[in-house]
């Protein structure tokens, strides 16, 4: 770990590492233009175009929870094995929305 | 083995091997948020079938009224904020909430940093400001709560079956009996999911504080790493994670 750290700074008379926080403070950025963005299309969309609405924040929300779990939870530097492990599973989550959704249809149709 | 321990401070797991180059903890953590994710999966997947179980609202959404015959609208529900009573600001308000999570995130991603260069006085300042970060989002969930209670000025009639008999009343605001917003299960709904969620809000607070605490004490100086604000920092993270799919999915869509 500690040959990450070229830079050293003092700090109460102790020697500490450099803060290396570019890279979190990028994906702070996008989050929020994201986010933003997210406003702008709830607002500005005309309202029959419900679904093309629904695609744009589902698209944006999977790639804030993917910049969330790569970069603040580290899930991207994690071995191969772990990443996998926790992701696979979401297969049963994606799964139980389309057949939810759909059932939820057939109600509302009866 | 001896030296090989002093040289990287994460020990090894009991059998002798580290499954996944993840400490023990670590691993846990990822497991239990798997579970976690589970949950509220179920919750928000509920929503969406329920919702599609309903009618839609049909029309623009300036022709909107509140009435128990279709799925409201969310931006026509949640336009409250505080301060501005009897201004209609759709959505602002969540923004700002949801604002204030991503930033606390951002600052615990900075003390996981600070951490991982044993940077004390540096873990002390973002955890704490994650910590304010948390507590500043509960007290404002819980407005929004206290305001989807209390209603809004006018009052929306709802026809009810009581004992068979058809029953005409004035609803002001929502709770688990009566809902002036629209179906009885969209006030459910957004009883359960925001205050699960708030609940994961709570706990985690009082994690970040008691690992804040410890930070303080020296705990993991003496230790030689910080692993602990990682793993509580998972949690928080995780928090985040499923208020922006509570955001898209609840106040969006």
């Amino acid at each position: 770990m500690a040959s990450e750290y070229n830079e050293f700074i003092e700090k109460d008379g102790k020697m500490v590492a450099k803060p290396q926080t570019k890279a979190i403070w990028k994906t702070f950025w996008i989050l929020l233009i994201i986010t933003v963005l997210e406003f702008v299309v709830a607002f500005s969309l005309p309202h029959h175009y419900h679904i093309l609405k629904v695609a744009i924040f589902v698209g944006m929300t999977l790639i804030k929870a993917a910049y969330i779990m790569g970069d603040f939870m580290h899930l991207s530097q994690e071995t191969k094995g772990l990443f996998w492990t926790i992701l696979v599973p979401i297969v049963f989550i994606a799964w139980l929305v389309l057949a939810l959704l759909l059932e939820g249809g057939f109600i509302s149709t009866y | 083995m001896a030296t090989h321990a002093a040289a990287e401070p994460k020990q090894l797991w009991l059998g002798g091997a580290e499954p996944m180059k993840a400490s023990y903890g670590k691993l846990m953590m990822w497991i239990f948020l798997v579970s976690d994710a589970f949950t509220f999966s179920g919750l928000l997947i509920a929503y969406g079938l329920v919702r599609y179980s309903h009618p839609a609202f049909e029309g623009e959404p300036k022709d909107f009224v509140f009435s128990t015959e279709y799925w409201p609208v969310p931006e026509k529900v949640f336009e409250a904020v505080p301060f501005f009573h009897g201004y209609q600001l759709p959505l602002v308000f969540v923004g700002i909430m949801t604002f204030i999570l991503i930033f606390s995130s951002v600052t615990m991603v900075l003390a996981v940093e600070a951490g991982h260069r044993k940077d004390k006085a540096d873990v002390e300042k973002w955890m704490l400001w994650t910590i304010l970060g948390g507590i500043t989002f509960l007290g404002s969930q819980a407005w929004e709560w206290g305001h989807f209670i209390t209603g809004t000025d006018k009052p929306t009639i709802v026809t009810d079956i009581i004992n068979g008999v058809q029953v005409t009343k004035e609803v002001f605001g929502a709770n688990l009996h009566v809902n002036q917003y629209g179906p009885q299960p969209f006030a459910d709904f957004f009883f359960f999911i925001t205050g699960f969620h708030g609940t994961h809000v709570t706990s985690g607070v009082i994690l970040n504080i008691i690992i804040f605490f410890n930070v303080c004490m020296g705990l993991y100086e003496r230790r030689g790493h910080y692993e602990m604000v990682e793993k509580v920092g998972l949690y928080w993270h995780f928090v985040d994670l499923v208020w922006v799919f509570v955001f898209t999915f609840f106040y969006l869509v």
